[in-house]
C-alpha cells in the first residue's frame, strides 16, 4: 500500500491508463467541479475538497466521508475541468479502494448479491413478467436469470475477482454473510 | 456503420426487459417498421452499471462488461441499447478494451475460463442514434400519423449518453440537439428548461445510497421542467425512466406530493406519434400517466 495517490494511479490505471489518473495532479482547486455539480447542489459532496484530501493522503477520513458515495457519476464536472481532470473515474477509483477496505453499504453490497444470484441488478418477477405479456413479448428474456449455465459464467468472473468475498458473499445461502454484524459500517 | 447492416443484437439489460418492457416492445416495432430487425442476446446479463459495479470494482465490471460484448461477437452482430448505464459500460468496455492490449489480454484470462474471448469485432450503438442517423429525420417524419404540434415536450438526456464525450462522440454534452431533432420531427416543440442538462439524481448507485436525496434532486429537475410549460419529459435512458417514473410514486411517499408528469421514452413518444396505441408501449402500466394531449 503506497499513499492514496499512488493506490489511485495503480488501480485504475490498470483500466483506464495511468496518464489517464495522474490527472490528478493537474488539479488547482479552482472549483470548477464543485460549482457544476448537481449532487453538491443537495448534499456535502465537495468534489475540489475530495481531490484536495486525496492528494494530502487523508486515506481514513475520504474512506470514511458519506459524501463520498453521492456522486451520480453524472461526469459534468469530468467534461468542464479546465485542467483536463478525469474527475468521474477519479471518484470511481476511490470508492473502489474503500470498498476494497470494507468501507461498502448493506444495500450496495446487496446489487452484488441479486447479480451473483440472477446476473442482473434488477431481477424478473412474477408480476413483471405478466408486464412483459400485456405488451406481447416472451414472459421471460433470454439472459442469465433464464440460463443456469449462462449466469455461471458470471459468477466465475466473480470468483475469479474476489468480488464475492469483498462483499462477504456466502454462497450456500445466496446471501450476505452476517447482515447484523456489519448493517452499520459504510 | 454500413447501409446493409439492418439486424442488431439488442442488448435488454435489466430495466427494460425486467420492469419497463413497453419500451423493448415499442423499440422493436419502431426499428421493424423501417426495415431494422433486432435479435436478443441468449445469455446476456446487467451490463454491469457503470456507476454502480464501476464503483463499486472496475476490475469486476469490466469482464462482465466484456462478456456480454462477446455474446454479439458471436452473433457477427453490431449491438442496439435503450439504456444510458448499458450504453455507458458496454461501449465504455469495448472502447477500453480496443484501445488497450494489456487490459484485452488480462480480460481474455477470465473469459477464457468458460470458453469466451474478447475479440473486438462489435460496435455498441443506442436506438436513438440508430433513429437519427440510421434511418434517419426525413424517413421517420413520413410515418407521423398523429402530429404533436401543441405539446411541449421537456427532453432530458441523462448522463451516459453525452459523457464522456471522448467515448461517446455525439459531440458537445452542453449543447446536444439529437432528441430535439427526433422531438421536432413530430411536431413537438422544446422548450428550453432550467435543468435540463441535470442528472436525474438516480446514477453511482445514488438511489440505493440515500432516496431521498436522490429523489429531492429529481423533484427540482421536474419543477423546471413543468415551470416552464412542458407537457412531458422524454429520454433515451431505461435507468432514468424508473427514476423519474417510479420515483414520483416515492417522492408522493417521500414529500408528500404527487406530480404526475408524465414519463415517456423516446421510442414510446414516437410510438404514439406513429400511431401505436398506449397500451402496446406499455404506457398504460405505470406510475405516470398519458393526458389525452399525448393520446388524441
Amino acid at each position: 500500500m503506497g499513499t492514496l495517490y499512488e493506490d489511485i494511479v495503480a488501480h485504475g490505471g490498470e483500466v483506464f491508463g495511468e496518464e489517464h489518473m495522474e490527472t490528478l495532479r493537474e488539479c488547482v482547486q479552482c472549483g470548477k467541479c464543485t460549482g457544476s455539480c448537481p449532487s453538491g447542489r443537495n448534499t456535502a459532496l465537495r468534489t475540489r475538497k475530495l481531490f484536495q484530501m486525496a492528494l494530502v493522503d487523508l486515506r481514513e477520513e475520504i474512506f470514511n466521508a458519506p459524501e463520498l458515495w453521492f456522486c451520480s457519476t453524472c461526469y459534468t464536472c469530468y467534461e468542464r475541468c479546465p485542467k483536463g481532470v478525469k474527475t468521474t473515474d477519479i471518484i470511481r477509483t476511490i470508492r473502489n479502494l474503500a470498498a476494497k477496505e470494507g468501507h461498502m453499504s448493506v444495500p450496495h453490497r446487496m446489487i452484488g448479491v441479486y447479480v451473483l444470484k440472477t446476473g442482473h441488478a434488477v431481477p424478473i418477477g412474477a408480476d413483471q413478467m405478466k408486464l412483459r405479456e400485456a405488451v406481447g413479448l416472451e414472459s421471460q428474456p433470454p439472459t442469465t436469470q433464464k440460463y443456469k449455465e449462462q449466469l455461471e459464467q458470471v459468477q466465475t468472473i466473480f470468483r475469479t475477482t474476489g468480488y464475492d468475498a469483498m462483499i462477504d458473499f456466502d454462497w450456500d445461502a445466496m446471501n450476505l454473510k452476517g447482515m447484523e454484524k456489519k448493517g452499520g459500517k459504510k | 456503420m454500413t447501409e446493409e447492416s439492418k439486424t442488431y443484437a439488442y442488448f435488454l439489460g435489466c430495466i427494460t426487459p425486467n420492469r419497463y418492457p413497453g419500451i423493448e416492445a415499442g423499440t422493436k416495432k419502431i426499428l421493424k417498421e423501417f426495415g431494422i430487425e433486432t435479435k436478443e442476446m441468449m445469455g446476456a446479463s446487467c451490463c454491469p452499471a457503470p456507476g454502480v459495479f464501476g464503483s463499486f470494482d472496475m476490475h469486476t465490471w469490466l469482464p462482465v462488461a466484456a462478456r456480454n460484448l462477446t455474446i454479439a461477437e458471436e452473433m457477427d452482430l453490431e449491438i442496439v441499447v435503450t439504456c444510458n448505464g448499458c450504453y455507458g459500460s458496454l461501449q465504455e468496455a469495448d472502447h477500453l478494451l480496443k484501445e488497450h492490449p494489456k487490459l484485452r489480454e488480462k480480460t481474455n484470462e477470465i473469459l477464457g475460463k468458460f470458453g469466451r474471448e474478447f475479440k473486438g469485432t462489435t460496435e455498441v450503438h443506442h436506438s436513438i442514434v440508430v433513429l437519427h442517423d440510421v434511418i434517419g429525420l426525413d424517413r421517420l417524419k413520413e410515418q407521423i400519423k398523429k402530429p404533436m404540434n401543441d405539446v411541449n415536450v421537456a427532453v432530458h438526456y441523462g448522463c451516459h449518453f453525452l459523457k464522456p464525450r471522448e467515448v461517446r462522440g455525439h459531440g458537445s454534452s452542453e449543447t446536444p440537439y439529437i432528441l430535439e431533432d427526433l422531438m421536432k420531427v413530430t411536431g413537438a416543440k422544446t422548450p428550453e428548461y432550467k435543468d435540463k442538462l441535470m442528472c436525474c439524481g438516480a446514477g453511482g448507485g445514488n438511489r440505493t445510497a440515500d432516496s431521498v436525496q436522490s429523489l429531492e434532486w429529481m423533484r427540482q429537475k421536474l419543477v423546471s421542467a413543468i415551470e416552464a410549460g412542458c407537457d412531458c419529459m422524454v429520454h433515451p435512458c431505461a435507468f432514468c425512466h424508473l427514476q423519474l417514473d417510479r420515483g414520483q410514486a416515492e417522492m408522493e411517499q417521500a414529500f408528500g406530493v404527487f406530480f404526475n408528469f408524465p414519463i415517456l421514452f423516446a421510442t414510446q413518444f414516437l410510438g404514439l406519434a406513429m400511431g401505436l396505441s398506449q397500451k402496446e408501449l406499455g404506457l398504460d402500466n405505470q406510475t405516470t400517466t398519458m393526458p389525452d394531449k399525448l393520446l388524441k
